[in-house]
């Protein structure tokens, strides 16, 4: 603290190259980049194998101002949404009726939680008779894979809530809709959140096992279509887009839980 | 004994009355046939080890637990608690804790009013985890006022507090029993604070009172003069924890 008096500069750059350490974290991949470019120019990579970075940026470029990546992108998170909607919501119903009474948990919890330890990309084969081979099964296993995750920690977090502060709650006249709406429910969000965060995660995975069926449109279905043309350009681009769209839904996320547990000590500014 | 049989909770005459309460788990009664009468306004601490039954006596009182079949317990209503933790929902304001489960459509504006009473007015809208030890207490104590409780019971909520917050929050407490007058029942193992805030003492042990003394002594008390040492003294003896060599405990 002494140097805030007579060093000022020297102060300021320190701060400056402290800001600058998130970059530095940037230069091995950018030194990776660079050096997969390097290869695939002058010959060691070939395009077969793997497409320049370039190459694939000039890619994207195309295969966006053509309408096809946007149409693509629109048709695979038309599907994320809809498995998402049906699984998240099937989740944490379930998740509620096995939390919140002793009969549902009986009649609820065991059969999840057996069905759990399956595999659920698995029943693929099952899906594509019950379902057809047209949106019904992509989505179905969507929902599938994202319904687990957000269950069982809706569960937990219901199960979780401290005692001491349902007990609070019935010596100040608090019925049991009072507890589940005041004490339970918001016990149980940051839980459900991070349940949220492990479904989105999930249902990327249910999407890419999912477009691998029979998919005429969708990133799955531009990647298998590259495949067949030999175009590791354009498959690089759809796993670019997996990625991107997993980063983003983690923002999300993020985001939400930011708004909605402001009150959390760690989250708590004061 | 008085003779009731049926099991009662309602609205007693004035103050508290509790009769033959009995409560057995599993070895002898924590609580045995338990007579307790609790004046209207009237400032009573309990004192007792641990495993007296104090905690038992406090969670039947406060409805946790169930009253059995052939003791009476009536008590004037409502019935509010401080607790020994503030527990305070961390994902509500301080004013919505306080107002939580009040009804009425002038519930935000009494919610705000107890919290000037404890002064925090300047706290209203920050989160729990925000605040420190003395003020979640506070908050706790503002929460069980703001119902115009007909019997306050306090469950050592000063024990976890650092020794010049704890003397602050007797004042506090003492001023707004003054300002509400509700029949209070402070249990503690601070003999000290026992006599320093209660009109009546009682010390518990193996589920019985045993002793039952007024603390007449005007308000505020001073710690050092004669008649707060010498009862301090005796409930020191009764709670075996004084002998004449010194305190051991």
């Amino acid at each position: 603290m002494s140097a805030t008096t007579m060093g000022r500069p020297v102060v300021s750059s320190i701060r400056l190259a402290w800001s600058f350490t998130g970059w530095r974290r940037l230069v091995t991949p950018l030194v990776l980049v660079l050096a997969w470019q390097a290869l695939a120019m002058t010959g060691p990579i070939s395009v077969r194998t793997l497409a320049s970075p370039l190459q694939v940026l000039v890619t994207a470029w195309g295969l966006t101002v053509s309408g096809e990546l946007p149409w693509h992108l629109a048709v695979s998170l038309g599907r994320v949404a809809a498995g998402l909607a049906i699984g998240v919501s099937l989740g944490t119903g379930l998740a509620l009726v096995a939390g919140l009474s002793r009969l549902g948990e009986t009649v609820v919890d065991a059969p999840v939680q057996m069905l759990r330890t399956l595999p659920f990309l698995a029943l693929v084969p099952l899906f594509i008779l019950w379902f057809g081979i047209g949106e019904t099964p992509k989505i179905a296993l969507v929902a599938l894979g994202t319904a687990f995750p957000i269950y069982l920690n809706v569960f937990a977090g219901v199960r979780g809530v401290e005692p001491r502060l349902v007990e609070m709650g019935r010596v100040f006249g608090l019925d049991r809709r009072g507890l589940i709406g005041h004490v339970v429910l918001p016990a149980a969000l940051p839980q459900a959140l991070v349940g949220l965060r492990m479904s989105l995660g999930t249902a990327w995975l249910s999407l890419v096992v999912a477009e691998q069926i029979n998919a005429n449109a969708g990133i799955g279905f531009l990647i298998n279509d590259a495949r067949d043309f030999l175009r590791t350009d354009v498959i690089l681009v759809g796993l670019l887009l997996y990625a991107l769209l997993g980063l983003l839904a983690d923002t999300l996320v993020r985001g939400l839980e930011r708004r909605m547990l402001a009150w959390r000590p760690q989250l708590v500014r004061n | 004994m008085d003779g009731s049989i049926s099991p009662i909770l309602l609205d007693g005459p004035g103050g508290a009355r509790i009769r033959n309460l009995t409560r057995r788990f599993q070895g002898p009664a924590v609580l045995d046939r338990l007579d307790l009468d609790i004046q209207p306004g009237q400032f009573v601490a309990l004192l007792g080890a641990s495993g007296s039954g104090k905690t038992t006596l406090l969670r039947t009182l406060a409805g946790l637990d169930p009253v059995p079949d052939d003791a009476v317990v009536a008590l004037p209503q409502p019935v509010a608690v401080a607790f020994q933790q503030p527990l305070l929902l961390p994902w509500k304001t301080v004013h919505s804790n306080v107002a939580l489960g009040l009804t009425g459509a002038d519930a935000n504006a009494r919610a705000a009013e107890a919290l000037a009473e404890v002064g925090l007015t300047h706290r209203l809208h920050a989160w729990p985890a925000t605040l420190s030890g003395g003020e979640a207490q506070r908050v706790a104590l503002a929460r069980a006022l703001v119902r115009a409780p007909g019997l306050l019971l306090l469950d050592e909520p000063f024990a976890a507090l650092d020794a010049l917050t704890r003397l602050r929050m007797h004042a506090l407490v003492l001023d707004l029993w003054r300002r509400h007058r509700p029949a209070t029942l402070l249990v503690t193992h601070d003999v000290d604070e026992a006599v320093a805030l209660a009109d009546r003492i009682l010390v518990l042990e193996h589920g019985r009172i045993v002793l039952d003394v007024a603390n007449h002594a005007p308000r505020p008390r001073d710690r050092g003069a004669v008649e707060f040492l010498t009862l301090r003294t005796r409930l020191l003896e009764r709670l075996g924890v004084y002998s004449h060599e010194g305190v051991f405990a």
